[in-house]
């Protein structure tokens, strides 16, 4: 499931920015969130306790449902984030994997 | 890092740029004071008038979908015109100084502080989380957050969409989605019967002092019953079902149990302060029991117990944008009264309509709280529901730490860790005192909330590393 833009007649630049590797187009002034969302991404991180999938909830900065790594930095709330060109955006991974560890 | 030329004490520092900030930034202009407004989104206009500057540039056609309560935010901005704003700027700690205060915040890519005479704390309120058995799942989100997509950047779910909950704002976001011509599947109030009546003996009062609030209500009420929705009312909503995402919801109203399929649910039940920063000031919070929320106990015009600290707008307590525009109009005069740069008969003279604004926004408020009260399920949640998101403790863990003999939410971080991840209680500290206080037979109030402490938000060590000094331009 997805969301879609209200037809626009003037659209603001396009801006393209990447979800774990692929391409993914917004414009400008969408935040990263929005922009994920309107590309068919709900999931945004994935839990620290179980793993389970979680996506944006509140879309205001309160919840941190919508943590994602970008440009190498995690804990990024993709909400209060402007998308800009050549962004690199990840997954968030709850509890991180610690290299040889189980 | 080294610090550059001198560091300049200012006069404000106003945190938040909705409807009170961007009103104190006003009147502090007029009041020839020094003041900052720092905002944590990229523009500002708060959450109600999110994205006003860039809608009423480049999508004014929106403008009559979103209504007049939105585009009233178009003169708001040129609020900003006397102060130094920085949009971007994530605060994420206040202490007092020898000679005022000091606020840390991030800011692309690095933290910086300011310090100043006087602070005042204008950031808001939120939507009062709705815990509910399914809640967590991805397509679940707030009324609001769909607003906030829509406002941004005119996107809307697709597929069946579900409001359930009751107050203004849904309402509002139904009207919203059906100029814009976006399908609702259903709409699950969640008023309970009788409210009405319960709110009427309020009607006559709010009518006099909030009219303009009052009939765009109704308005919107007859609106939602000619829209030919369906709206299904007294719902008490027990299940957001689905395995990896919303699948539908269950929900029980006067007819018995249904379930209706779901693509999106944005949940709604009313709005409570947030009180992050005044907690973190260590201000004194008291329990409003007609909201079921904590609230920063506010004096008059906007002062605090602390000298210097101000707040003003929802995060005060909840009476809308209109009592917003008001509130950071009359703390903005304190401050500058304060620091003597207006006689006090400015502040009176000048404080007179805001006041008034106040007392009928008040009056307002009294018969939003009964028409809308805080439903019974909210407080009672089933076991296996989820109040704390982030480390996903569950209602039934609660109550058995309680008979464990856990008394209260900052014992409970260390019997569950609730509270203590990301959102940092934001989302379960409501949720959390009212299940504890129920399991312990007591009012929340007797429960409290759990102490918060600085970031409050997460900084990185770059970000710690780069903190510096400010100098004035």
């Amino acid at each position: 499931m997805s969301y879609r833009r209200i037809t626009d007649p003037k659209p603001t630049p396009a801006i393209r920015f990447t979800w774990n590797g692929r391409v993914v187009e917004a414009r400008r002034g969408d935040s990263v969130a929005t922009a994920l969302l309107l590309a068919g991404v709900e999931t945004t991180k994935t839990s620290a306790v179980s793993g389970v999938g979680r996506g944006p909830y509140c879309m205001m900065g309160v919840c941190f449902e919508c943590l994602v790594e970008i440009d190498g930095v995690p804990n990024r709330q993709a909400c209060l984030t402007p998308v800009a060109d050549g962004m690199a955006v990840r997954t968030e991974t709850g509890a991180p994997d610690l290299d040889g560890a189980s | 890092m080294s610090t550059t030329g001198q560091d300049v004490l200012r006069d404000l520092i106003i945190i938040g740029a909705g409807p009170a900030g961007l009103a104190a930034a006003r009147v502090a202009g007029e009041c020839g004071l020094d003041a900052v407004l720092l905002d944590e989104q990229a523009a500002p206009g708060g959450q109600i008038w999110r994205a006003i500057g860039a809608v009423s540039e480049h999508r004014p056609a929106d403008l009559t979908l979103f209504g007049k309560s939105y585009a009233a935010g178009i003169a708001a901005l040129a609020d900003t015109r006397a102060v130094e704003v920085r949009a971007g700027a994530v605060v994420w700690q206040i202490d007092r100084k020898s000679d005022g205060w000091r606020v840390i915040f991030s800011r692309d890519g690095g933290a910086a502080q300011v310090r100043s005479r006087a602070v005042l704390i204008a950031t808001g309120a939120m939507e009062r989380p709705v815990p509910i058995p399914g809640w967590t799942l991805p397509g679940v989100t707030t009324v609001g957050a769909l607003q906030l997509a829509l406002k941004q950047s005119g996107a809307f779910p697709v597929g069946r969409v579900v409001i359930a909950g009751s107050g203004p704002l849904p309402l509002l976001l139904g009207e919203q989605f059906r100029r814009a011509r976006i399908p609702l599947h259903a709409i699950l109030d969640t008023q309970p019967g009788g409210a009405f009546g319960a709110a009427l003996p309020h009607l006559p009062l709010a009518g006099l002092g909030a009219p303009e609030t009052l009939a765009e209500g109704l308005t919107l009420l007859r609106a939602r019953d000619r829209s030919g929705v369906r709206v299904e009312r007294n719902v008490e909503p027990l299940e957001i079902l689905g395995s990896r995402r919303v699948e539908g919801i269950r929900y029980r109203d006067a007819s018995g149990t249904h379930e209706i399929a779901a693509d999106h649910v944005a949940l709604h039940e009313g709005v409570v302060p947030n009180t992050q920063l005044t907690r973190l000031l260590g201000l004194p919070h008291r329990w409003n029991e007609a909201q079921r929320c904590f609230e920063l106990e506010v004096l008059a015009d906007g002062r605090t117990a602390l000298d210097g600290v101000f707040v003003a707008g929802d995060g005060g307590g909840v009476l809308g944008w209109r009592a917003a525009r008001a509130s950071g109009a009359l703390a903005a005069l304190s401050v500058a009264c304060d620091l003597g740069r207006i006689p006090e008969s400015a502040q009176a003279l000048q404080g007179f309509a805001p006041q008034a604004r106040l007392r009928g926004e008040r009056r307002l408020r009294r018969f939003l709280d009964a028409l809308f009260p805080v439903p019974d399920w909210l407080r009672h949640v089933s076991d296996e529901t989820i109040l704390c998101r982030c480390e996903e403790v569950s209602a039934g863990a609660v109550r058995k730490a309680v008979a464990d003999g856990c008394m209260g939410p900052n014992q409970l971080k260390a019997f569950l860790r609730a509270g203590m991840g990301p959102c940092q209680g934001r989302m379960c500290a409501l949720s959390v005192a009212e299940t504890m206080a129920a399991a312990r037979g007591l009012n929340p109030r007797e429960i409290g909330l759990a102490h918060v402490r600085p970031p409050i938000k997460p900084v990185s060590l770059d970000e710690l590393a780069s903190l510096h000094e400010e100098a004035k331009p």
